[in-house]
């Protein structure tokens, strides 16, 4: 697994941000959906389509691919846009998102879509696949397996019990190839984490439970990369990775702002962008790397 | 419509009894000889489950999960998307009645072949209480699209229908009762999903006017009940439904065709079970009498088997006042 120089560096952070622009082009055009965790996320699955994963967009069923089990279905919209910019499907079918007849279901299901691993939105149920996998493959290869089973999941969806159970099961087995991802933005629908049930201490609940855990900033990609290698080194356990994100990440107003967990652009909080602007805001500033690029020569 | 070959002793008083479960226990360690993907996964409950024939074949290929009926459905949905066959098994209050949710979207829904094993279905665990007592998980799991439901009424049907449950590709439900129960069937009797058979048919010259359509454990009461019913000048044919869901609904339509008058029997509400899927069958195609024998809206209670099952109306006297009350209508 190699190591991140600046230019690989600079090349991902331009593919989160065009992930970035196609997620708020979705939501537009669907009228409904999340805002805030698909774009705190751009950047892990970025990270992951673009480099991490083993993984062919054009044979999505090679048998010795990674699988990335999204848990928090609700997400979707990261999921599917970077699976478009990674070349699974047109990027302009993103525009057909929540729509009748459409690959792209409000939450993914596996049979609509080809090169999904499973079909997700009731909360806390993507662990527990992924340590079946992970189990199956040691059934089949044996303990040696370099295939990885990728878990990703929000931080709102640890209130339930199933991740738990899950995770004490994972622990037991000591399932080196299993890598989880919280996204921990620190809100949920009804408000912020701590408030709606305390999570913390979070690094030590899940060291409690038999796994190596790291903590990383998720939008650098420097360290999500690291985090990744570090994970896939360790040996005899499942790893967790607490990827600290900020909700909302790349538009300025809807940073850190719980309101945006589940609106789309257009529905969102309108204090300090007008609601009829928010879509035409959040692309220009995407757009214009926060005005930093002033026109289109630039 | 022929009459299945069954056991010769059926009608006599020490006809050889047998849990239905120990047959499922056979059918997987049988299966898991015969396909290496057969896989299990069991919540705590290994060896009352029957489990434990299969753990110790192959234990690589069981998982003990711990009392986490939710992950488990999930877990194995995972295994089954590996292409893994995964049978897991627990008390049926538990799986499916704590993991119905885990079942409709990571199995159901996400289309995977995995197959749900509920032990300790029906009243008939009686004196562990109405807790533990099963009778609404055919509704449960009915109601979920894709999922075939099977409920084998003795231990050698259990394990055909394990077996038979391996080879096909997709969700299945199967519900096992726990207490020994009257082995009805022999190797040669006739088993295939989505399949009924006939099981009694009144001596030449009565004339059929009430067919008792009966699934599980309750199909032996159904036939002593058909059999008194002869003995009575009043001729009923029995079916026995395997599996609630898909009906046979050539058999079920004929049946209500001869006879006229319907009497079903189950170990289970009578709300939501088999008593639903005939009456929303025939009533769209042949609109029939029907009778329910089964739990009318009510939780169970601690018992012994035979207590609870005259109680709550499933006895054999039950039946052939039900049938009587039927054809009287």
């Amino acid at each position: 697994m190699e190591h991140l120089n600046d230019e690989k560096i600079r090349e991902l952070e331009l593919h989160a941000n065009d992930v970035r622009q196609t997620i708020i082009e979705m939501l537009i055009a669907a009228g409904s959906g999340h805002t805030a965790g698909p774009l705190d996320m751009a950047d892990i699955f970025t990270l992951l389509y673009f480099h991490a994963l083993h993984h062919d967009p054009r044979n999505p069923d090679w048998p010795d691919r990674d699988r990335l089990i999204l848990s928090n279905g609700h997400i979707a919209p990261v999921l599917y846009a970077t699976m478009a910019h990674a070349g699974y499907f047109p990027v302009e079918e993103c525009k057909t998102l929540r729509k009748f007849g459409s690959r792209l279901q409000g939450h993914p299901h596996r049979e609509w879509l080809h090169g999904l691993e499973t079909s997700s939105g009731p909360l806390g149920s993507g662990l527990s696949q992924a340590v079946g996998m992970s189990l199956a493959d040691r059934m089949e290869r044996g303990p040696q397996s370099n295939r990885f089973y990728y878990c990703l999941m929000g931080d709102g969806e640890l209130d339930c019990g199933q991740i738990w159970e899950a995770a004490m099961l994972a622990g037991k087995e000591k399932l080196h190839n299993l890598i989880g991802i919280v996204d921990r933005n620190n809100i949920q629908i009804d408000g912020f984490t701590e408030d709606v049930i305390p999570l913390e201490p979070l690094k030590e609940k899940w060291e409690s439970f038999g796994w190596h855990v790291q903590e990383i900033d998720g939008h650098n990609m420097e360290a999500i990369n690291d985090a990744i290698n570090e994970a896939k080194a360790i040996f005899n356990k499942p790893s967790m990775i607490i990827a600290h994100t900020i909700p909302g990440k790349g538009v300025d107003f809807t940073e850190r702002r719980f309101e945006w967990h589940g609106n789309p652009p257009g529905k969102g909080p309108g204090d300090v962008v007008a609601k009829d602007k928010q879509g035409e805001e959040a692309l220009n500033e995407l757009r214009t790397l926060r005005g930093l690029i002033k026109s289109e020569h630039q | 419509m022929n009459l299945a070959p069954l056991n010769p002793k059926l009608f006599d008083a020490d006809i050889e009894k047998t849990p239905i479960r120990m047959g499922f226990g056979q059918g997987l360690l049988q299966a898991g000889e015969e396909d290496h993907n057969v896989v299990a996964l069991c919540a705590d409950l290994t060896e009352s489950t029957q489990m434990h024939l299969f753990r110790d074949k192959f234990p690589k290929r069981f998982t003990q999960v711990g009392i986490s009926e939710q992950s488990m459905a999930s877990v194995a949905s995972g295994m089954a998307a590996m292409g893994r066959i995964p049978f897991f098994s627990s008390y049926a209050m538990f799986s499916p009645g704590r993991n119905w949710e885990q079942i409709r979207t990571t199995i159901a829904y996400n289309h995977v072949n995995a197959k749900i094993i509920g032990s300790h279905a029906g009243i008939s665990v009686g004196p562990d209480g109405g807790t533990h007592q099963a009778i609404e998980d055919m509704g449960l799991m009915r109601m979920v699209p894709r999922m075939i439901v099977i409920s084998p009424c003795d231990s050698i049907e259990a394990k055909k229908a394990t077996l038979a449950m391996a080879k096909y590709d997709g969700p299945v439900y199967m519900r096992l009762a726990r207490e020994a129960t009257p082995v009805i069937t022999t190797a040669e009797t006739p088993f295939e999903i989505g399949k009924a058979q006939l099981f009694f048919t009144p001596k030449e010259g009565l004339s059929v006017s009430v067919g008792i359509i009966a699934t599980g454990a309750l199909v032996y009461n159904a036939v002593l009940a058909a059999k008194k019913l002869e003995a009575e000048g009043v001729g009923a044919k029995v079916l026995n439904v395997a599996t609630v869901k898909p009906l046979d609904r050539e058999m079920i339509l004929a049946l209500a065709t001869e006879a006229g008058a319907i009497v079903t029997v189950e170990e289970h509400q009578q709300r939501g079970g088999l008593g639903s899927e005939v009456a929303e069958f025939l009533v769209r195609t042949l609109p029939t009498k029907q009778e329910f024998i089964g739990v009318d809206d009510q939780f169970g209670q601690t018992g012994t088997q035979d207590e609870l099952i005259k109680h709550y109306g499933m006895d054999v006297s039950a039946i052939i006042a039900a049938s009587k009350k039927v054809i009287a209508r």
